[in-house]
């Protein structure tokens, strides 16, 4: 696991220089921080730069980047790990080729030498990677099938600059960044952006599944930039399901889950897990107890306000398991304290306080001398555990007989707060969740009302703001809204009406809030943060593929969510586990910015007059009046709740990354530098030492 | 101030957080405006109870009484 960095100039724009990769590299120390590599092609017609920030994990010894294949005509720098290297090594060498180390990186540059782009197909792993081929002098970029490990990359002043994290990309001269409104306004609707867009207009993020290649001349061999797509998630049409018998597909489940965890144990260092107390991460974790003779240690998030912890859970298994556990406990301070740290790692404004406290356990995982953990997330996407899936399903239930008094009250079994209405009586249920009710032919029925929900939100926004998003909106042909053509970037399936219901929100979830949002702003930047790599067995590409050919009701089972998991993993676990209902994983918002109804010092700076006018997204009259009323009221509703995250983040982004971006230094000579020099004849130069 | 003035004040100051005041129609929806969320409901009868001095029970908690300015108005003439 690492961190990737590149500048591509075939323009003239003079060579590059290895400081410009260095500095780059000292934005995302903390994706090693073991060792770096900095690779560079000057060139009478184009200049390259790589460099990697290298987390050793595999070949601890040998696997130092930038990695070439045999005649040094092919260079990579790779941020990932592939799972399945031993055995596309084995293929490889069968094939003729040969390695001079024993990681997974160079295998990856061979498998690319035997297959071009088609290798990507090939490979059982999360992955950014960069490949310049010398003699063809086109550079291939690629990512992984999920989005778990991210690419993002601009093209400003003749060059195509490219890294692992936006803050490597600012840090390379001559490029900028402002907020992009048609982004915010899609975070402030989807809780992110849509790839490719980014919170900032000149960044893009490669898709999920997608790679990319520059040519030479500065462009593709037509004159465009080569783009391809390698991977969709896919559902068979409704009712073809191939997977239909509960106990067989049970068997299968936990027969791929082992095989994904062996594969994901793979490592010359200790693995971990995360325990959350729910049911994907107990399942995750009892499974790896059967992989391993060691002992396995555990690690889980408690919170001070009871209202959120599940640490009682985390117990529970991590007993019945014999695992060495170990816990933080978060309060409303500490996500007050690190939030301003989280949105730098994130690089987006958020709507929650999630990843904050992922944030704290990645620094207790690595003080603690782990540098890799398994856990749970891709089991809610693809076996279905969310309640917006349940409550789609009651929905499409109430909208065929609309006057039912009895269908909309299955309601009040999936949201508390719903349990919690005085008396009960279910008007106020009928008229929220009524809203829409017959639109059962919108692709994106599921979503519609959650998106509407939190598009409340949005009556933060000022004037220019509206402005600007109205103005995109013209611009944009064939789509209703900017927040519709984000749907439209999304590029649904062409038979996606054929697939059932729950396979169409599935999808959505998938496409949007799984790559943009958890594993990216939960996930990677959490992680990598402290320099922690997660790895995620349920989005090994055999066990999404197999999810996705599964009957619905083998996934949800009336309203029962997760219920082939749940069955398969019965007798591994606790019955009070797969028994208990579904806790979303949540963080406390208000209570962690306004402690005693008074504002932290740099959410005042944050909210002041003159800071929202800087970042010129929100009206501050209007966020005045929400502050007032946390400082009146001492707590604020879930919309309120989200648009305060909102507010709060969109202005520590402006802050840091628009208004006040910080060049960092270069990286010092203590650090272990690898630097490579081409001129695209023989190497100049191979040196340990900074050039 | 009357009593569809202060409910109209209440809500642009706290569901609206507009400053140009409520700028909806006294019968407009104010869930499928989206004015007030499903969770909202409970903020604004807290509210209607502190103002008006007045107890909403558990059976007059719905739409019929809540959901515009114009109903709130007609309820708490009824308590009152």
């Amino acid at each position: 696991m690492c961190g990737i960095v590149g500048t591509l100039s075939c323009h003239g724009g003079g060579p590059v220089e290895a400081r410009t990769v260095r500095r780059m590299l000292a934005a995302i120390r903390h994706r090693g921080p073991d060792e770096f590599g900095v690779y560079l092609f000057n060139h009478q017609q184009c200049s390259l730069g790589l460099g990697n920030a290298r987390l050793s994990i595999i070949d601890l010894a040998g696997g130092q980047q930038p990695i070439s294949n045999e005649d040094g005509t092919k260079w990579i720098v790779f941020n990932g790990e592939i799972f399945n290297y031993i055995e596309l090594r084995k293929q490889l060498e069968g094939l003729g080729h040969r390695m001079a180390t024993d990681c997974d990186t160079e295998v990856v540059l061979h498998l690319f030498e035997q297959y071009g782009p088609e290798c990507l197909e090939h490979l059982n792993g999360q992955f950014a990677l960069a490949i310049w081929d010398e003699t063809a002098g086109e550079l291939f970029l690629a990512r992984d099938r999920c989005g778990i490990r991210p690419l993002y990359y601009t093209r400003q002043a003749g060059r195509l600059v490219f890294a692992s994290e936006i803050k490597a990309i600012l840090a390379h001269d001559g490029v900028s960044a402002e907020l992009d409104p048609v982004a915010i306004d899609q975070v402030f609707t989807y809780w992110s952006a849509i790839s490719p867009r980014t919170a900032f207009g000149q960044i893009r993020s490669l898709p999920p599944g997608h790679w990319l290649t520059v040519g030479r001349d500065g462009e593709g061999r037509d004159g465009e930039v080569g783009q391809g797509r390698y991977f969709r998630v896919a559902f068979p049409a409704a009712g073809s399901e191939p997977h239909r018998n509960l106990d067989t597909a049970a068997d299968q489940l936990r027969e791929l889950l082992i095989d994904a965890i062996r594969l994901r144990l793979r490592a010359d260092v200790p693995v971990g897990a995360y325990l959350s107390g729910g049911l994907d991460s107990s399942a995750i974790t009892a499974l790896t107890h059967r992989c391993t003779s060691n002992r396995l240690e555990t690690f889980s998030i408690a919170f001070t306000d009871k209202a959120f912890d599940e640490s009682d859970f985390q117990w529970q298994m991590a007993r019945h398991l014999g695992t060495r556990h170990h816990l933080i406990t978060c309060s409303h301070a500490d996500i007050g304290r690190v939030f301003p740290d989280v949105v730098r790692h994130a690089e987006t404004p958020i709507m929650r306080t999630g990843p904050a406290p992922l944030f704290m356990l990645s620094e207790l995982v690595r003080k603690q001398g782990f540098k890799v953990v398994l856990t749970g997330e891709g089991a809610d996407e693809f076996l279905a555990g969310y309640n917006l899936f349940k409550e789609a399903k009651v929905r499409r239930f109430w909208a065929r007989q609309p006057d039912s008094a009895g269908r909309p009250a299955l309601l009040g079994r999936l949201y508390q707060y719903i349990a919690d209405l005085p008396s009960g009586n279910i008007a106020y249920l009928r008229k929220f969740f009524g809203q829409g009710l017959a639109e059962t032919s919108s692709p994106t029925y599921s979503h519609d009302l959650r998106w509407r929900n939190t598009g409340r939100t949005k009556r933060l926004f000022c004037e220019s703001m509206q402005t600007a998003i109205a103005r995109a909106a013209e611009d944009s042909s064939g789509a209703a809204g900017p927040s519709e053509r984000g749907l439209h970037e999304l590029d649904l399936p062409g038979d996606f009406d054929r697939l059932s219901p729950l396979a169409q929100a599935q999808y959505l979830e998938a496409a949007i809030f799984l790559p943009e949002y958890l594993l990216s702003s939960q996930g990677d930047r959490m992680g990598m943060a402290h320099s922690v790599e997660g790895r995620f067995p349920f989005l090994d590409h055999r066990v999404i593929e197999f999810c996705g050919r599964l009957a619905p009701r083998l996934k949800l089972c009336g309203l029962n969510e997760k219920h082939l998991l749940k069955h398969a993993m019965r007798e591994m676990l606790p019955e009070v586990v797969c028994a208990r209902r579904k806790q979303p994983y949540r963080a406390p918002i208000h209570a962690s910015f306004f402690p005693d109804g008074k504002p932290l010092p740099w959410v005042s700076e944050a909210v002041s007059a003159e800071s929202l006018e800087s970042a010129g997204c929100f009206n501050p009259s209007a966020v005045g009046r929400l502050v007032k009323k946390v400082e009146r009221f001492g707590s604020l509703g879930e919309t309120d709740d989200m648009a305060l995250a909102g507010v709060l983040s969109t202005q520590l982004v402006h802050r840091q990354f628009v208004a006040d971006f910080r060049t960092p230094a270069d990286l010092s000579a203590e650090e272990n530098v690898k630097t490579v020099i081409r001129t695209g004849r023989s190497p100049v130069a191979t040196s340990q030492l900074p050039v | 101030m009357n009593t569809s003035e202060r409910v109209r004040n209440f809500l642009a100051e706290n569901f609206l957080l507009d400053s140009n005041g409520f700028t909806l129609d006294d019968d407009a929806s104010l869930l499928e405006k989206g004015v007030v969320d499903s969770s909202g409901i409970l903020e604004l009868t807290a509210f209607i109870e502190e103002a008006f001095g007045i107890e909403v029970a558990d059976e007059e908690l719905v739409p019929d009484n809540f959901d515009s300015v114009n109903r709130i108005t007609a309820y708490v003439k009824s308590k009152t």
